[in-house]
């Protein structure tokens, strides 16, 4: 296969373009710059975008010998990732930008681009397994979780859709450790073997999100009030909050328990934040939209028993979902705490992923 | 694999690679009193007297420099230094910038001169610039993205009629060695013709207004310091009095060739940037409307062929070019190719640019 290796300047990354070049595709290096004003060097654990990412990257693909491009997707990013992650903010709920990016950047416009110029897959570096089974009607490709649980990307990857399975390589699927994957990468000469893992939102280089928020929204400070609506602070932007926040509330006023309070509820009309005990954020039933199914052969019209996950590397719990439309309903067998609303809702049958919907409102315990 | 890229750098001349072996082999310092300080003196000097033999000037005005960019800010400071300075919209960075840098330096001001859609110097808008404030300007002998040649020789009678006291600069890191320049100072890099990288001349007349960028020994003029590059300085003289030897039949051989892909982009619903103007021979600068600057750049790249977009490249993002965009072809400004051709090009060149061109652009056209 002609196979576009998305590289990041990280070692998964370059050591899964390496697993495609020995598995005999023909590979060709590509760096995402997502970023209108690149930073010249990298700045701590944030972020894959600043030049120097880059140059890692073009080093792999030199110890690798695949050709080595830049590609500018800043547009696209920028259009997608980042305005909805402002969007969502303002709308009052937690967006996932790793999610919005794979959807809308990672398997769309450079998978795209990739097979307009002539490719047939794009290989990332993500942790998660993809499985051709074979069938009576052709082949099916399926996405599980990674062998390596730790690491597990498979709840990010969900949204990419069942039409893009086929055109995608996750070469780290099987690989135990990171410890592995580094090992690998040094065994190679790989000059990015030692290279510190990214974590945190890559746009928002001091990882500030709320400071984030308020320089792009603009400030609007509000009430913070307790459940019987008694002010107890006051917020510098209701958007600025998620549901189950217990930090950086300022609270002046104690709660009559001395219990800690957590957000309960964001109100952007009346720009309120509500906070409250935890058993409030008690979460049993989920209604999801945007679904995405990603397996043919199962049909969710019905109730399916599942395993739900609502978080990155989060635990997984037992379940039903049923699919309307393109709303999924999930209905919990113990409860979980606080969900934003915003956030991803993927649906697993053992390791194997389902599909996948966006939480639009949850519902406790006693209802 | 074709090598079109002769604008960005050259191979090395045959004549320029044996001249620059033989001196490098010589010992000493040219600023050396001693018996190999002269030897490589002499050299040096014998390179000097080549390269203003050929650009016809005396020995006293050749100024060896690092390359063009040396070059060009060497006499873009100086100008600045004593006043308002005018450059072009199409510019390179060398120039461009060193004036932006110089003129704020010193607390003069930077005029920039448009250019008419054919990618030329507007003339009156250059006259409407001129006024006793004018020190000098430095516009380009060609431009390096399109070819396209610029007047100095009008520019040079407008400055006579309007500011004779101003002097004129220009850049012919592109143009040296194809096209008879007349201007008081001018910029030459070796390695566009064929010497190896980090060679350079600046042309001042004596009386040009220069200032040292760097402080040193002053080993040139007092202005320009650093151990003297005999072998550079021999392997750039013997580059340029070459070219300007063969230039006749090698322009002749090259406009055909260069012409051959303007066509081919005009069958491919492309156009040649200032094609009614005069250009440089070995520039091939053609615009695929629609098309994606990175499909083409990897198409082209992947068919074996080495060519540059017209877009500048910023720490590998390519971003429109700011001559196309002064040309007023925003739209198109990232969706153009530069081919440019040389001593060692063949028809066999050509053949394959055309035939890669023909599928590369349809499918750069494809991608959104």
């Amino acid at each position: 296969m002609r196979v576009l290796a998305a590289m990041s300047g990280g070692v998964d990354s370059a050591v899964a373009a390496a697993r495609a070049v020995d598995a005999g595709h023909d590979v060709v290096g590509v760096h995402m710059a997502l970023s209108k004003s690149r930073a010249e060097h990298r700045n701590g654990n944030r972020g894959c975008c600043s030049v120097e990412d880059g140059y890692d990257a073009r080093r792999a693909a030199d110890k690798l010998g695949i050709p080595f491009y830049i590609w500018d997707l800043s547009d696209d990013f920028e259009d997608t990732v980042i305005s909805d992650f402002l969007s969502e903010y303002a709308a009052g709920r937690t967006p996932n930008p790793c999610v919005r990016c794979n959807e809308h950047v990672k398997f769309a416009a450079l998978l795209e681009r990739g097979m307009a110029m002539g490719f047939d897959a794009v290989c990332t570096g993500h942790y998660a397994d993809l499985r051709d089974i074979e069938t009576p009607d052709g082949i099916r490709h399926e996405l599980h979780r990674a062998a390596n649980m730790a690491k597990d990307q498979s709840y990010v990857l969900a949204v990419m859709g069942k039409q893009v399975l086929g055109n995608v390589l996750f070469p780290l699927g099987d690989v135990p450790t990171k410890d592995k994957v580094r090992a690998e990468c040094a065994a190679r000469g790989l000059n990015v073997s030692l290279k510190p893992d990214s974590y945190d939102i890559c746009f928002i280089a001091d990882g500030d999100t709320r400071g984030f928020l308020e320089n792009k929204l603009g400030a609007n400070p509000g009430p913070i009030v307790d459940q019987d609506g008694h002010q107890v602070g006051e917020h510098v932007g209701a958007f600025a909050y998620t549901v189950g926040q217990r930090r950086g509330l300022g609270l002046g006023v104690p709660a009559a328990d001395g219990k800690p309070r957590f957000v309960t509820r964001v109100d952007i009309p009346s720009n309120t934040v509500v906070v409250g005990p935890p058993e409030l954020l008690d979460v049993r039933r989920i209604i999801g939209n945007k679904t995405v199914w990603l397996a043919p052969d199962i049909d969710p019209s019905s109730w399916l028993d599942v395993g739900i996950q609502v978080r990155a590397h989060g635990r997984e719990i037992p379940g039903r979902v049923k699919v309307e439309g393109d709303q999924m309903i999930a209905e919990l067998d113990e409860s979980l705490r606080a969900l934003a609303a915003g956030q991803s809702l993927v649906v697993y049958l053992g390791t194997r992923v389902l599909g996948q919907a966006t939480v639009e409102s949850t519902e406790g315990p006693s209802c | 694999m074709t090598y079109a890229d002769f604008a960005a750098t050259s191979p090395l001349t045959e004549v320029a690679k044996q001249a620059w072996l033989t001196a490098q082999d010589h010992i000493g310092n040219a600023s050396a009193t001693h018996t190999y300080g002269r030897a490589a003196r002499s050299l040096l000097e014998d390179a000097r007297e080549t390269i203003a033999s050929v650009m016809k000037v005396e020995p006293a005005e050749v100024i060896f420099t690092s390359g063009g960019t040396e070059a060009d800010n060497l006499a873009v400071a100086g100008i600045a230094s004593r006043g308002t300075i005018i450059t072009s919209a199409i510019e390179h960075p060398a120039v461009r910038d060193a004036a932006e840098l110089h003129a704020h330096r010193y607390g003069h001001q930077h005029r920039v001169v448009p250019v008419t859609s054919d990618g030329v110097i507007d003339l009156d808008a250059f006259r409407d610039l001129l006024d006793a404030q004018v020190a000098g300007v430095s516009i380009m002998a060609a431009n390096n993205e399109t070819g396209v040649i610029q007047p100095v020789d009008q520019i040079a009678d407008l400055i006579q009629a309007q500011a004779p006291r101003a002097v004129l600069h220009t850049d012919a890191v592109q143009a040296a060695g194809w096209i008879d320049i007349d201007a008081e100072a001018v910029s030459i890099s070796g390695h566009k013709l064929g010497a190896p990288v980090g060679t350079g001349v600046l042309i001042a007349p004596r009386d040009f207004p220069l200032v040292a960028l760097e402080a040193g020994g002053g080993q040139e003029r007092k202005v320009r310091s650093g151990t003297l590059n005999v072998a550079g300085a021999v392997a750039l003289a013997a580059a340029l009095a070459d070219r300007v030897a063969n230039r006749e039949a090698l322009a002749t051989q090259l406009r055909e060739y260069r012409d051959r892909i303007g066509q081919c982009a005009a069958n491919l619903d492309g156009y040649v940037t200032g094609i009614n103007k005069d250009r440089l021979p070995h520039i091939a600068h053609v615009v695929f409307p629609g098309a994606d600057p990175e499909a083409l750049l990897l198409g082209m790249d992947m068919a074996q062929i080495a060519c540059s977009t017209g877009s500048a490249c910023s720490a590998g993002v390519h971003r429109p070019s700011h001559v196309l965009e002064a040309m007023g072809l925003a739209d198109d400004a990232s969706s153009a190719l530069r081919f440019s051709l040389g001593f060692s090009t063949t028809t066999n060149d050509i053949d394959a640019i055309e035939s890669a061109l023909g599928r590369v652009v349809s499918m750069a056209r494809g991608v959104r």
